[in-house]
């Protein structure tokens, strides 16, 4: 029995004649007893008929507020419904019978056929079926006309004096959510269907092009409230049209739009997706390769060189993980010609969307020996899932880290030992970095300080001598090397007096700490490089651009 | 032993110049006979202007009085300031824009150009103070000035350029045709 009270029989009536399916009848009947929703939609549209067209018997009319309504009052609002049992009444009582196979003028089918346990099987069967989730949540996206049909139907039972606060009507996003949610859960066998927060959504987007055109008058009426997008997607937004409906005074409304609504010919188009909230995963990785750049290379479309750092550790997680994409991010990196050595360079990763989400520390380690086995050009350690607050602190303190390298370097002139022991005695040298013309094309003109703490020589031969060098972090050590044009002072040339070259370099990350990182980039989009292929040896460094910047 | 060892290294090792950049060149800028300039192309499309080694400047042992780098009344390289990733405000040069003027100890006079079209990013602060970076190491620590093209025209902006080959043709032309280039 549907908890309906008197006065609900003359709003009843008039949305059952204007074509609002019995489950939009509740609403606006304000009915929010769940249960009432989920009978079959017939078995509700029986109900109602018999509800207004029960005046003699009391049973209903016992449930009313007889305190409220004064006998002779409730005598004429009886008549009053028997004699205004006008043709067109008659009519829409007998049609809705098999009304309800047709759209419904206000949710168009939203609450009619789309929300079945067909609805539902959909969902869960080939959605949700290749996920791992312990619940989900269920979002829904209305299209904005919906509101403005809402509107329409609300003036017109206000029209006929029925007091109707527009807020007590039941929204059709609530009134489908309780008849999906338990639909879903049966169909999940039991996986809770949560209302607020859960990491695995199941999102459903209704759209109806067929009334799209509904909101279009708004435009002209309330101006204001629509501001024009970039995008090309529409202005006619949810939150838009909700804005203009509270502003547009019912004269005007009723000027521009039929009341009630028009009955529309098809029914809304559901687009079920899933997503599950990302997942991170963070670790150190060395780098044995001299060419092999961090990121992939890509110019014009054309790739430029075979694989990327991120590419050989993201590929395993993201088939173990299932994800869509990836974002890498990592502590500074190094050029494709340097080799990461000694603890390994932090690293993390957001896995976006990924179909399974829960993995032991066993299945961690699995994972990493996967990656090492899969290649010998890098090497992954301490690999773990970490949070995504983690992520933000690892680019913290970059700029305050101690870097050290091992540079090959070969000089014009022949050397001796003795010629180049002076070198470790220095410290503390200051440099003055002009921007590196390899660099130049990307980044701003400007002169840095940085700082070289300490340098140690290992003689090799007459015209080669490593070079082990700790320094600020930011430090560009192939130009301190050859001089850049002489715009990095001091320079190695002008301590040896030579021309110097450097041949090889390798970066080692010194201390050990988890990688926590900020990601700051957008979408992994593979970089289209402005710059004209490199030749031979590639000449960015270890950038450390202390926003995080990409090249 | 030790000069072998010094080639083969040498062979071995390209400089840096060789490994990033290609060597365009111009020749008799403006008609004047041998004011070659040579024009570093690194491969990011950034442009390093250079004296070629056969510029007057650099031959029969001149040195240099002073170079200037106001090329007019209401113009100074030297106020060339560029800033953030675009590098805005620099001057955008053409082809024949002066770079700089340079004045030998022998009254000689040579105006250094452009030779590309593209946004000045800055000019060698330091042969002004040292000018005999300019006569020792004219393609490095001597280099006039450094030009960024724009990105639709990097690739163009050689064409009025000769390649390493075209211009030593050129040269063993001149060599042929004339008794010695002063």
């Amino acid at each position: 029995m549907l908890p309906l009270k008197e006065k609900d029989k003359p709003i009843i009536q008039k949305l059952l004649s204007a074509g609002c399916c019995a489950r939009c009848v509740l609403r606006f009947c304000c009915v929010s007893v769940q249960a009432a929703y989920r009978k079959q939609p017939e078995e509700t549209l029986k109900e109602l008929q018999i509800f207004i067209n029960d005046t003699e018997n009391d049973k209903y009319a016992a449930e009313s507020e007889t305190s409220e309504d004064p006998p002779n009052k409730r005598a004429k609002l009886e008549t009053s419904i028997t004699d205004v049992q006008s043709e067109e009444e008659a009519a829409a009582v007998v049609k809705s019978k098999d009304g309800d196979s047709r759209v419904c003028v206000v949710c168009l089918g939203i609450l009619q056929g789309l929300c079945g346990t067909t609805q539902a099987i959909k969902v869960c069967a080939v959605k949700a079926g290749n996920y791992e989730f312990d619940t989900l949540v269920l979002s829904v996206s209305l299209p904005a006309q919906l509101c403005v049909r809402e509107h329409s139907c609300w003036l017109y039972v206000k029209k006929e004096g029925l007091v109707l606060d527009k807020d007590d009507v039941i929204q059709v996003k609530e009134a489908f959510k309780w008849i999906m949610q338990g639909m879903v859960t049966k169909e999940l066998g039991g996986i809770a269907v949560v209302t607020k927060v859960s990491p695995f959504e199941v999102s459903v987007e209704f759209t109806h092009p067929e009334t799209d055109a509904d909101c279009h008058f708004l435009a002209a009426t309330c101006p204001d409230c629509f501001k024009p997008t970039k995008n090309k997607q529409s202005v006619f937004t949810r939150m838009a049209v909700v804005k203009a409906l509270e502003k547009i005074p019912d004269a005007k409304f009723l000027k521009h739009y039929p009341c009630p609504p028009t009955q529309p010919t098809s029914s809304c188009s559901p687009q079920v997706q899933c997503l599950h909230v990302s997942v991170f995963v963070a670790g150190r990785y060395n780098k044995f390769c001299r060419s092999l750049p961090q990121t992939p290379w890509v110019i014009d479309g054309e790739r430029r060189m075979e694989s990327s750092v991120e590419e050989l550790i993201a590929a395993p997680i993201l088939s173990a993980f299932r994800a869509d994409g990836f974002n890498f991010s990592s502590s500074g990196r190094e050029d494709v010609d340097v080799r990461t050595l000694g603890n390994g360079r932090p690293f993390a990763m957001e896995l976006l969307n990924p179909h399974k989400s829960r993995f032991s520390k066993e299945q961690m380690k699995q994972l990493q020996e996967t990656i090492n086995q899969s290649s010998d050009k890098i090497k992954v350690r301490d690999l773990q899932i970490v949070t995504r607050e983690a992520m933000s602190r690892m680019k913290e303190g970059e700029e305050e880290k101690t870097k050290s390298y091992t540079a090959l370097v070969w000089t014009q002139k022949p050397i001796q030992r003795e010629d180049i022991s002076f070198i470790d005695d220095i410290k503390d040298l200051t440099l003055d970095q002009k921007t590196p013309l390899r660099v130049l094309h990307r980044r701003a003109l400007a002169v840095r300080q940085r700082a070289i703490h300490s340098m140690s020589t290992r003689f090799l031969d007459s015209h080669h001598f490593y070079l082990r060098l700790k320094t600020q972090a930011g430090t560009y050590i192939k130009e301190f090397v050859h001089g850049d044009f002489g715009r990095t002072i001091p320079n190695l040339c002008q301590l040896l007096k030579t021309d110097t070259d450097i041949l090889e370099l390798d970066v080692e990350v010194g201390e050990s700490h988890i990688c926590k990182t900020n990601i700051q980039k957008s979408k992994h989009i593979p970089p289209t490089s402005d710059s004209l292929p490199h030749r031979g040896r590639s000449g960015a460094e270890q950038d450390q651009c202390p926003q995080g910047c990409r090249p | 032993m030790e000069s072998v060892e010094h080639e083969d290294t040498k062979a071995n090792a390209p400089s840096v110049i060789d490994r990033y950049y290609t060597r365009w060149y111009r020749a008799d800028m403006k008609g004047k006979p041998c004011e070659d300039h040579c024009i570093l192309q690194h491969s990011n499309r950034i442009c390093v202007i250079t004296l070629a080694e056969t510029h007057p400047i650099l031959q029969n042992g001149r040195t240099i009085k002073s170079i200037n780098y106001q090329i007019s009344n209401g113009c100074s390289r030297l106020e060339n300031k560029v800033s953030g990733k675009s590098k805005r405000g620099g001057q955008f040069l053409t082809d024949f824009a002066p770079l700089c003027r340079i004045t030998c100890t022998d009254e000689t006079e040579y105006t250094i150009y452009s030779c590309i079209r593209g946004r000045l990013l800055e000019v060698n602060e330091n042969i002004l103070e040292t000018p005999n970076l300019l006569l020792e190491k004219p393609s490095t620590e001597g280099y006039i000035a450094v030009i960024l093209p724009k990105f639709e025209e990097s690739k163009s902006i050689t064409e009025n350029l000769l390649n390493r080959d075209k211009f030593e043709n050129i040269v063993s032309k001149r060599s042929s045709a004339q008794s010695q280039p002063s």
